[in-house]
């Protein structure tokens, strides 16, 4: 399963961290420190894999943004980056073109969008279509929930 | 202005502060209105002051004083409130706060909630961070969910059983029935939750596992299917149909065929069809055959089949991803020793990645290249392995070293070659090998006796060109203390003989004795080596007499030491000395048994010898005190080598110690 999701600029200002296992806070900071420094310590053309206590950890740069996750040591990576690669798809598709800038003004979209596409620390959905149906009609409900005559 | 502008507005003001401190300013503010609101009566507000807070959590802020809110906006009636306090109770509660238990009973209404959006709210909460209670109260709804509900909520209930599962493995069978059934859904989603449930059955309960034997031939069917499915628009990665399901039930049948003759069997066509069909030239392919090649190695493959896996991975050696070089690599590493003969196939390309510019990839072609030595390939690897080193990064060197050093031990093909491999090591990093490396040389070099001459050339040549390296220095030293005859003859068989006169052997040896570049042990070899030579020139032992008592009078103690019982020889023995090769080379050698190198804690010192001579017929001794120093009191136990010349013959006596004085240990 992973353990962590986490999302962070080249500067190391975190953008969004889904945890799948109950961690303290100060440990949950810990990580967040080590893993920004290990990764963006890396020279350019490294491979994206690491390892980090008994963990695997997965990261892919993208624009801007490092998404870095930590891994049970039986996990395939290959598979991991396909799935780092999927989020990034799913984040595209909403926002059309996605930035950083749309995961800083719009974080909880970013969270309910990764909470269509992995559950405890798994895929849930293997489909990018039914993964954006499902969010498409989960902002309608909220829209209308949202209105003051549903009240 | 809508509601969620505001929630924008903040994020930009904070954005905006120039300051650590401006920014601690405006959130304290933040929070502090969104603390008074929270205490006010609802006022539609309240989901944008939590995702408010959230963000500012985010940030690494405190923000506790939200989770409270957390548990009032889930059992809203409303999807927008319940959606915002959903996504903070999974980030701001975990299942060590109390807190969290006060939205079991909104999580049970909303399992059964008309909306399915709601009911995937609670799912995906309850998969995320439900503690041990949580999943023993709720087992039976997600149970009942996983029977009789559309694909949408079933696959959430898939994943949120095996949460449950994680943190209540008593539990798994009530969910077995059910995920059984589950296999013969059509949802890829479904379907793969099914396979992750089974998958973490499996592994808990060795009579689950049983069981899902039985479920191999629908696995198999249902990854033919995906495998020689036509191009499908909805699953489709880079030509692969749903890798990540193909995966999955790879890695399940993985579990199912360990060590089980008939599971494996059933699987042997289905993964050569794989191994073969399965296109590579995207990530999507090569994550699903590095899959295979895993199930194949871990079960009772034909051995057709093992051949062909390792065949795969000899080609992602050759792949320009990195990646996938970096797990072909870790992939060989595993099965070195047990399918040594296939990996062996493949040693140039291993060796190849040597040059790779990554350094993890490096490390592993380093310690794979090392676990293929053998007796065949000895000469042309160790080839491979000098070139590595002299261009390696510092961090692997003294890795490297050693290993070339245990390959050389087992493998050499001859004295001579091992002798010079040793030197190129010590020429090119003998700053990075390990201190037991001077006395082995020295070893090696005194049993290799045909080698002797050409030996202390090699090393006469070494000294004049470079004294930085230590051990090197030291075992030239000791060479042309030994065989310093030689390297005067003017003769070699082996090599070009050097035209050196006694003059130049002292120069040399004065040189290292007065570098600061010398250690004091080196210093020691180069006084001994020098002592050594009065017994095999002719000419100079005037020279090296006044070289003698000069360092009597040296700073460093030990040095002086031998310096005055060298002196001292000089005087006693002096009638000896013409045409008599009597000097013996005398080295004590200490080991400690049942250890390869001295216990971390245990500090070994040699002092001088007593003497360099032990007169014939009984009529003296030499006596070398060793110190020990024991603080942590390990037991020792220590084998004694003694090495002596005695009328050109060399001489080696060990006696071995068993027992310490108890106050040593």
């Amino acid at each position: 399963m992973m353990h962590f999701l986490l999302l962070f600029s080249r500067q190391g200002k975190l953008r969004l961290q889904k945890w799948f296992t109950p961690i303290p806070e100060r440990e949950k900071k810990k990580i967040v420190r080590d893993m920004t420094t290990m990764v963006l310590g890396r020279k350019p053309r490294s491979c994206n894999f690491l390892h980090w206590k008994d963990l695997k950890i997965v990261y892919k740069k993208y624009a801007s943004l490092y998404f870095c996750c930590g891994l049970d040591a039986e996990e395939n990576e290959l598979l991991a980056l396909e799935v780092l690669h999927r989020y990034v798809e799913l984040l595209d598709k909403y926002f059309g073109n996605v930035c950083e800038l749309d995961i800083i003004f719009n974080f909880e979209k970013a969270y309910f969008i990764l909470d269509e596409f992995l559950l405890g620390g798994e895929v849930q959905e293997t489909s990018k279509q039914v993964v954006s149906r499902s969010i498409e009609a989960s902002d309608m409900l909220q829209e209308v929930s949202e209105r003051p005559c549903s009240r | 202005m809508s509601p969620s502008v505001r929630l924008q507005e903040m994020i930009r003001v904070i954005r905006g502060a120039r300051t650590q401190g401006e920014e601690r300013g405006v959130i304290q503010r933040e929070c502090a209105a969104i603390r008074a609101q929270f205490r006010q009566a609802d006022n539609g507000t309240r989901s944008h002051n939590l995702a408010k807070l959230l963000y500012v959590h985010m940030l690494g802020y405190p923000a506790h004083f939200g989770q409270m809110e957390c548990v009032r906006l889930i059992a809203s009636p409303r999807y927008n409130e319940k959606r915002v306090g959903y996504l903070g109770a999974m980030m701001l509660l975990d299942e060590k706060q109390d807190a969290s238990l006060l939205i079991t009973n909104s999580i049970k209404n909303d399992l059964s909630h008309s909306s399915q959006y709601v009911q995937s709210l609670a799912l995906c909460t309850l998969g995320c961070m439900g503690s041990a209670e949580m999943c023993r109260d709720l087992a039976p709804e997600i149970d009942r969910l996983l029977r009789a509900s559309n694909s949408y909520i079933k696959k959430k209930a898939a994943l949120c059983a095996v949460h449950i599962v994680r943190k209540v493995p008593e539990l798994g069978e009530l969910f077995t029935p059910a995920s059984r059934s589950l296999l013969s859904e059509k949802n890829h989603g479904v379907l793969h939750g099914a396979v992750v449930l089974i998958t973490e059955l499996c592994e808990r309960n060795p009579e689950t596992l049983e069981q899902f034997r039985k479920a191999v031939p629908e696995l198999v069917q249902i990854m033919k299917g995906l495998v020689m499915s036509g191009y499908s628009p909805e699953h489709n990665v880079a030509g692969i149909s749903d890798p990540f399901l193909q995966v999955r039930i790879l890695r399940l049948l993985r579990i199912l065929g360990r060590n089980n003759e008939t599971a494996s069997d059933a699987v042997n066509d289905l993964l050569a069809q794989v191994a073969t069909n399965t296109d590579s030239s995207k990530t999507a392919g090569s994550a699903v055959l590095y899959e295979t090649v895993l199930t194949v190695m871990d079960i009772k493959s034909e051995s057709g089949l093992r051949v062909l896996a390792v065949n795969i991975l000899g080609r992602f050696l050759l792949n320009n991803d990195r990646n996938i070089r970096y797990i072909s690599m870790t992939s060989l590493q595993k099965i070195v020793q047990t399918d040594h003969n296939a990996v062996q196939r493949h040693r140039g390309t291993i060796v190849d990645c040597l040059k790779d510019q990554d350094a993890s990839v490096k490390r592993r072609a380093l310690e794979l290249s090392l676990a293929l030595v053998s007796a065949v390939n000895i000469r042309s690897l160790m080839k491979e392995l000098l070139l590595f080193l002299s261009s390696c990064p510092p961090e692997l060197r003294a890795h490297t070293t050693s290993g070339i050093f245990n390959a050389a031990e087992r493998y050499a093909p001859s004295q001579r070659w091992h002798i010079d491999t040793i030197l190129h090591v010590l020429t090119t990093a003998g700053g990075d090998v390990r201190d037991e490396t001077v006395p082995n040389l020295i070893q090696l070099i005194t049993t290799a006796t045909e080698l002797h001459c050409y030996t202390v050339h090699k090393l006469y040549r070494a000294l004049i060109a470079d004294i930085s390296v230590q051990s090197l220095v030291q075992v030239a030293c000791w060479c042309i203390g030994e065989y310093g005859d030689l390297l005067l003859r003017g003769e070699c068989e082996e090599t070009e003989p050097v035209q050196v006169a006694e003059d130049d052997v002292l120069d040399a040896l004065e040189t290292v004795l007065q570098s600061h570049m010398s250690s004091p042990a080196t210093r020691g070899f180069a006084l001994t080596a020098t002592m050594k030579l009065s017994t095999r020139i002719t000419h100079n032992v005037d020279r090296i007499r006044s070289i003698v008592s000069i360092y009597g009078s040296c700073i460093d103690v030990e040095l002086q030491q031998r310096a005055v019982e060298y002196n001292a020889l000089f005087k006693k023995y002096d009638h000896m000395r013409p045409g008599k090769t009597l000097g013996p080379n005398y080295r004590l050698f200490m080991t400690f048994v049942s250890h390869s190198h001295p216990p971390q804690s245990v500090q070994l010192q040699m002092k001088a010898p007593s003497g360099d001579v032990i007169p014939a017929h009984g009529l003296g001794q030499v006596t070398q005190t060793v110190l020990l120093n024991n603080p942590n009191k390990v037991s020792l136990k220590m084998r004694v080598r003694v090495c002596y010349t005695s009328q050109d013959f060399v001489c080696q006596d060990t006696v071995q110690i068993d027992s310490f004085p108890s106050p040593a240990w």
